[in-house]
């Protein structure tokens, strides 16, 4: 069935999550939808799914005009969808949740349950056992009894958030001969992803979407570098660079290896000087998560010694680290960093409070607009944070920052960020390296790192590169290492 | 147009739900067949209408005020602790088996009394950390380990009321043998009111004030209550937090405990909690976690609770007309408050359209 998409509006609060998106696809394709984090797909997807209603713009189904109100409304208009992780209901058995959303009326037919999931399962080569219960299924089969049960209530338009997350290696080979055929047989398929190598294997074109708009469309065979740059690239105005001396080693890794039911990394090594930036590069989840985490002391480390300024910190925990001078900003701000309906000066009290019982409020206060001015937050001391724009939350983090740091760890610094915000808060940033302190950050966005790292790491699905020097280094090569080419 | 501002705007939502509140009892009453105005009346009249029925309201007021001051501490550190009933009962128990255990010995009866009331808060504290020992360590959701421990609670009480504490010959639902009269906080000569219970009750509240408005340990409470992550980044140790939220709570409820033991019954007795936990969440609920509310709100619902022992004698109506008046003032203050808010992000909405524009 075709699908198209005209001119698709969403915001959230400020945020404009799609912005006119248009795109039309044929029946019997399978499109490739490709962009960064908090790019807009999702919320694309979730809007022809019926999760979400568009503010704005027009769907057609197969040539008619449709208004998807809701997830069981999209399935009536064969728009299935399979989330990344999956909805399904785990105390039950496969043949149940194969039956849960099946129309009908109040009696459970069991055995005609059973014999449509065999059949459906055996016609796209799935091995699925209707009595096994659904917990105990790897996420690859879970996955494969969300398909079949999307396919036996009549989807045409099959929509995959980031579907080889968590699957083997021969499940994800047989997902897409399964994907290959669906689409012979007249089925659309949205496979959304942010990895390009599974889009060039698999997609017959493809659509790059960033800060919510549609921004390159392309066909097989692609020209890979092209479409990182897409996906990547962000316009920001070098200003000029600054000469950080670089001082004694304030982080040494010694063959350190992570390893979470996610990812692993083995056999680590980095030494970073006091002063020194390490940009780390790649695709989301590609490991470069787990090692900020580690020299956080936030997840531990299974082999290999971690040390501070000398001092050795394998296995300590984070408040053995926080003492230690290191600070961690992660990237989702409202989430983790802050606590959303405190106030600005709820915060800096908090994060600055040595000792003594009693708050002094009025000096609370002080402190928090000499901060306020400082870092240009749009806001008041007793602003709740969550009532503050993104980057007036990021802003808010780096000032809630002690000083003096020894380790600074971020994960995407600017992300969402205009560029003058970005400017202004890797001048901060930069500051603090003046004092001394070392930063490892990772982002999505390769301008940023090879305007502001010194020295850069590229992950790839655990794998890791040497470090680069970011001053011989261009976007095309960390591309490629990002695709996993030459890692 | 002209708006009003918000501090008065929020006071006529509260003032509309209140009245909301006050219509649907009176429609509950009118559906009864009973005359409203008499009912409310004899409500009035049954809590303030002589000395005896006021200090009756201050008996009840006492404990209602040391639970909600324990659950306003677990309510801002996020912690639903639904077991402030047990917490009660373990506060009494404790205190009467510390009496028990001394009021045979020769120490001068107000150590006695005393160490009752540091029993009875130790007792409160530990049964609430066991439930934050459940939360953190087990992984049971304060909720139904509160809950599940309140019953434990009750259990336990007639255990010991018939079994080991019984009554010299039968044990009975009247309660464990009463404890000598010097045994008992000084009350007020001819009423049940002890002048040093509402003192501990008042100077309880003011204290979680102070603690919640002007310590850094009532900051850590709110971005515990605020944002597990985020405060874990801040540094702080959060489920040492959580804990300690638990024991100051299970402390002032067993603090109640030990009012009702020394100060109202002078012996453990079946039902010894009374609601008030319950009660006190309710109150807690409908001033929304603000300290300060806490006094005047908790005295009203303690009026509520003695004017409707009245209407049974006089209007042959059932006295939980009072608790029907208390639940619909919660549900009514919170579902006008949310529509108060969705109000104001329409309006927040609508602004920043122009804005954009």
């Amino acid at each position: 069935m075709e699908v198209k998409l005209e001119g698709i509006t969403k915001s959230f609060g400020a945020l404009k999550a799609n912005d006119g998106i248009t795109l039309e696809i044929p029946a019997g394709t399978i499109q490739g939808i490709l962009g960064e984090n908090g790019a807009g797909k999702s919320t694309l997807m979730k809007i022809l799914s019926g999760y979400f209603r568009a503010d704005g713009g027009r769907i057609t189904l197969g040539g008619t005009d449709v208004t998807i109100k809701s997830p069981s409304d999209a399935i009536a208009h064969g728009v299935g969808m399979l989330h990344q992780d999956p909805l399904d209901f785990p105390t039950m058995s496969t043949a149940e949740n194969f039956l849960v959303g099946g129309s009908g009326g109040l009696r459970l037919d069991r055995r005609a349950a059973k014999a449509a999931l065999r059949e459906y399962a055996g016609e796209l080569g799935f091995s699925l056992l209707p009595e096994a219960p659904v917990d105990g299924l790897t996420i690859g089969e879970r996955q494969q009894l969300e398909m079949v049960r999307l396919l036996s209530l009549g989807a045409r338009v099959l929509i995959l958030d980031e579907p080889t997350t968590g699957i083997s290696a021969p499940q994800k080979a047989r997902l897409f001969e399964t994907l290959k055929l669906l689409a012979e047989r007249g089925h659309t398929i949205i496979f959304v992803s942010h990895k390009l190598e599974e889009v060039e294997e698999i997609c017959h074109r493809a659509a790059v979407l960033r800060h919510g708009r549609l921004v390159g469309r392309a066909e097989s065979p692609y020209d890979v570098d092209g479409l990182v740059r897409l996906m990547f690239g962000k316009a920001v105005t070098p200003g000029p660079a600054r000469i950080i001396p670089h001082g004694h080693s304030a982080l040494t890794l010694d063959s350190v290896s992570i390893e979470t039911a996610r990812a692993r990394i083995e056999d680590f090594n980095l030494e970073v000087k006091a002063g020194e930036t390490i940009g780390l590069a790649g695709m989301e989840g590609s490991g470069q998560d787990l090692l900020l985490k580690a020299c956080a002391g936030l997840i531990r480390t299974v082999a290999g010694r971690l040390q501070l300024n000398g001092i050795d910190m394998t296995g300590k925990p984070y408040r053995s680290f926080r003492e230690k001078r290191v600070a961690y900003v992660p990237a989702s701000r409202l989430e983790e960093g802050l606590i959303p309906t405190m106030s600005l000066t709820d915060h800096f009290l908090l994060s600055h409070h040595e000792r003594g019982v009693f708050v002094d409020w009025a000096k609370g206060r002080k402190d928090a607009q000499a901060h306020i001015d400082d870092f240009n937050i749009k806001g008041s001391p007793a602003t709740a944070v969550e009532s503050l724009s993104g980057g007036n939350q990021q802003r808010a983090l780096l000032a809630l920052l002690r000083t003096p740091l020894a380790l600074l760890l971020l994960e995407q610094p600017t992300r969402g960020l205009d560029v003058e915000s970005t400017i202004y808060i890797w001048s901060k940033l930069k500051d603090r390296c003046m004092e001394g302190a070392a930063i490892l950050f990772l982002s999505s966005d390769l301008d940023e790192v090879l305007q502001y790292s010194d020295r850069i790491i590229v992950f790839f699905n655990g794998h890791f590169s040497t470090p680069l020097t970011a001053a011989e280094t261009t976007v095309e090569q960390l591309g490629n290492l990002i695709g996993g080419r030459g890692v | 147009m002209s708006r009003l501002s918000p501090r008065v705007e929020a006071i006529l939502f509260q003032l509309g739900a209140f009245v909301l509140a006050l219509g649907f009892t009176t429609l509950i009453l009118l559906m009864a067949g009973a005359p409203p105005l008499e009912a409310y009346k004899q409500i009035i009249l049954g809590s303030f209408g002589s000395t005896v029925k006021l200090a009756d309201v201050l008996v009840v007021f006492v404990p209602l005020l040391l639970t909600t001051a324990g659950v306003l501490i677990t309510f801002s550190a996020g912690l639903w602790n639904i077991g402030v009933e047990g917490q009660v009962t373990l506060g009494a128990i404790f205190t009467t088996w510390m009496l028990r255990l001394l009021q045979d010995t020769s120490l001068p009866p107000w150590l006695i009394i005393i160490l009752g009331v540091i029993a009875g808060m130790v007792g409160g504290a530990l049964w609430a950390m066991l439930a934050g020992a459940l939360k953190t360590f087990g992984g049971v959701n304060e909720i139904f380990g509160g809950l599940g421990l309140n019953f434990v609670a009750t259990a336990l009480t007639l255990w010991l009321i018939f079994g080991p504490w019984k009554r010299p010959g039968v044990g009975s639902m009247s309660g464990t043998e009463p404890f000598p009269e010097n045994l008992w906080l000084p009350q007020l000569p001819g009423l049940r009111l002890s002048l040093y219970a509402l003192a501990l009750a008042l100077l309880a509240i003011v204290v979680v004030y102070v603690l919640l408005q002007r310590t850094y340990l009532g900051l850590r409470f709110k971005a515990v209550g605020g944002n597990l992550k985020a405060a874990l980044l801040l540094g702080l140790p959060t489920w040492q937090y959580m804990l300690l939220a638990f024991g100051l709570c299970g402390a002032l409820a067993g603090l109640a405990g030990v009012i009702q033991v020394e100060g109202v019954y002078h012996r453990l007795i079946p039902s010894i909690s009374s609601g008030y936990g319950f009660l006190g969440l309710l109150v807690a609920m409908l001033i929304r976690y603000r300290a300060l509310w806490a006094a005047p709100v908790a005295l009203f619902f303690a009026a509520l609770n003695i004017g409707g022992i009245q209407l049974p004698i006089v209007l042959k109506l059932d006295s939980t007309l009072s608790g029907v008046l208390q639940g619909s003032l919660v549900l009514f203050v919170l579902l006008v408050e949310g529509a108060r808010q969705r109000l104001m992000e329409k309006r927040a909405q609508a602004a920043r359209v122009t804005v954009n524009q």
